[in-house]
């Protein structure tokens, strides 16, 4: 067991220098920082004293090195576009982004796993058919399309929702919450959902199958026989030998709900990392971008690392198969 | 001409055919998308005005609702926008700009998936791992992230003026770089297998050349999964040209993808002009389910055990 932490903590390492490789060649190739910084009358003299400042006269394995050693520190350097330190600006705003991803996440399971147990039960009837109809046409509709639609829908036509911002949030320490207000609750109900609608269609398949599956085995046919009612059956049996799956693949969604939050919060102007990294993209603000590039490839690597050690820990056939094959379990 | 139409009746014929006849949704899907690609790729002869040439814009038509609202009017079906922009017109040249980058996307990451697949599953060794880590490394990162960052990233080192001419390329690219993955780990083990196999032995052994005997023997036998993950995929390419677009990192407002024509409709959300956002939206939809529903059926009807 220790051999293979080891060996998947280092694949990690690995993963996040390649990241971290990726986003200094952005920071440093695209575009020179230090005319993206001054402007254009700045005399030769600030510009040098700039690039000694820096540190981008030194070689470039050394401004690498730097560059990972800060990264670690939190210190991702000044933001080109309003000059404020770049950490302090996704600090602020990470809040916001984990608050409607947490919000999707309990959506997407209270939705999707009711209605994946649903159609898995009763697969030949009407409602479950259309159930997998409208996943399919979830699938296809992209979400910012739906956000937009929404928006249209409950905020424009019907004028229920609010259609942009967190309404009024509460302050707790360096963390602000927009769960405790009426209108902060209001507005996190459809970026809430337009995120989670994906998410919702991936779990319900998943329980489906695995419904499915599990409804085929000796241990469901025994239950029955012992005249176990239904509901029993379906739920405390079934259901329990589904959730393993699902709970991984609801930690390891996190992180790509996390990148798709920045569209979500481009439509809803959501004050999240996202926009911030959108309007980063926009401005060409090459700090931001390299900032938000490693913290949210950290929080995947992290999340699928601690996933892939849990499996290990529970089933110990993929330990002896990684140390086989390498990381693959070929 | 016989050649081809006993081609076609073979295809009807076969399995495939088969199943493709007897499935209403298989059906459906396939002649929908047809419809769609036909009226995109003949949009210069079929649409009512070409929304990019400023000269045939109708000023005094601005903001038309669809036809069946009050105020509307022939041969404005869906309205038009603020400068007399006909909207069907614009959703008929914008979704084959969504295509032409989305079937591009498609081409690039399977030639180039399949290629690295079948390169690392036939030699093993260093070349597979170095190969399937590049993949593993793509794969680690959010594939939007990738997408967007190597937009930004071209669009950064080309000259504004450059930017624009070669935004279909950059897109094409950036969502190639992340979908080539999937193939070639399908490809690699898929020709893990095949390589042990006795035919390719007795191909060997009669002296066909290792780039003959992967092309003409091994690939064929690889292709049926990349074959559904191509169709599938398609799908997901032109969303993904969509979410770049609509992010303003896509394809600019002179030459308009649905993802754009999206963007700018969005700007007009609150004016009450919501024709201009409803119907690319929908006409986006309508192609990716077509696709996706397409997929599905191929792959349901392609997998020897559900059969």
């Amino acid at each position: 067991m220790l051999a293979f932490l080891v060996k998947r903590l280092l694949n990690a390492a690995g993963v996040m220098l390649a990241v971290a490789f990726l986003a200094f060649m952005i920071f440093r190739f695209v575009g020179d920082p230090v005319e993206l910084m001054l402007n254009e009358q700045a005399s030769q003299a600030q510009r040098d004293e700039l690039r000694v400042r820096l540190g981008l006269d030194r070689s470039v394995l050394v401004q690498f090195g730097t560059f990972v050693l800060n990264a670690i520190r939190g210190d991702f350097g000044i933001s080109y576009r309003n000059q404020q330190e770049v950490f302090t600006l996704i600090v602020e705003r990470f809040p916001a982004t984990f608050e409607l991803v947490l919000v999707a996440t309990f959506l997407s399971l209270a939705i999707g796993i009711p209605l994946g147990v649903y159609s898995a039960i009763r697969r030949r009837s009407f409602a479950a058919q259309a159930i997998q109809f409208v996943s399919v046409l979830g699938v296809s509709l992209p979400s910012f399309a739906l956000g937009i639609l929404f928006i249209l829908l409950f905020s424009v036509t019907l004028q229920w929702l609010p259609a942009f911002g967190r309404g009024e949030t509460v302050a707790l320490g360096w963390w602000t919450t927009g769960l405790l207000t009426p209108s902060g609750r209001l507005a996190l109900i459809l970026p809430g959902i337009t995120l989670s609608l994906f998410q919702i269609t991936l779990v319900m398949r998943l329980v489906r199958a695995e419904m499915l599956e599990t409804m085929r085995t000796e241990f469901i046919r025994f239950a029955r026989a012992r005249g176990l009612p239904d509901h029993a059956i379906h739920f405390r049996h079934a259901l329990r030998n589904c959730l393993m799956p699902v709970i991984t693949v609801t930690g390891l969604q996190i992180g790509n709900l996390i990148a798709f939050a920045l569209v979500t919060e481009t439509v809803f102007q959501w004050p999240g990392m996202g926009l911030l990294f959108v309007q980063a993209v926009t401005f060409v603000d090459i700090p931001v971008m390299a900032a938000y590039l490693i913290i949210v490839s950290f929080i995947f690597v992290t999340l699928n690392t601690l996933v892939d050690l849990t499996y290990a820990l529970v089933d110990p056939r993929l330990r002896q198969d990684a140390m086989a094959g390498g990381a693959h379990g070929r | 001409m016989a050649a081809s139409a006993s081609a076609l009746k073979r295809l009807l014929g076969s399995d495939l055919g088969y199943s493709f006849r007897r499935s209403p949704v298989a059906m459906t899907s396939f002649f929908l998308l047809v419809l769609l690609m036909l009226s995109a790729f003949l949009a210069p002869w079929i649409s009512p005005q070409n929304p990019h040439d400023l000269k045939q814009l109708f000023i005094d038509k601005a903001e038309l609702p669809p036809i069946w609202v009050k105020d509307g009017e022939w041969p404005f079906l869906l309205g038009t926008d603020p400068q007399g922009r006909d909207v069907l017109s614009a959703i008929l040249y914008g979704t084959r700009i969504s295509l032409i980058i989305g079937l591009a996307a498609v081409a690039v990451s399977m030639t180039v998936g399949v290629t690295v697949g079948l390169l690392a599953g036939f030699f093993g060794g260093w070349i597979d791992n170095l190969l399937m880590r590049i993949g593993d490394t793509v794969l680690s990162i959010p594939t939007l992230l990738v997408a967007i960052l190597v937009s930004a990233i071209f669009r950064g080192l080309l000259p504004p003026a450059m930017r624009d001419p070669f935004a279909a390329f950059i897109l094409v690219l950036a969502i190639a770089l992340t979908g080539w993955v999937q193939y070639a780990r399908t490809v690699r083990a898929s020709t893990m297998v095949e390589r042990r196999k006795e035919y390719v032995l007795a191909a060997r052994i009669i002296g066909v050349p290792t780039g003959r005997l992967l092309r003409k023997h091994i690939l064929p036998n690889t292709l049926t999964p990349v074959m559904v993950a191509a169709t599938l995929n398609l799908g997901l390419a032109i969303l993904s040209e969509a979410t770049l677009s609509f992010l303003g990192v896509g394809m600019p407002i002179t030459q308009p993808s649905l993802g754009t024509l999206i963007r700018i409709g969005n700007q007009y959300l609150f004016s009450g002009s919501w024709w201009l956002v409803v119907f690319p939206a929908l006409h986006l939809g309508l192609i990716v389910l077509s696709v996706n529903l397409l997929g599905d059926w191929l792959r349901d009807a392609l997998n020897p055990k559900l059969r």
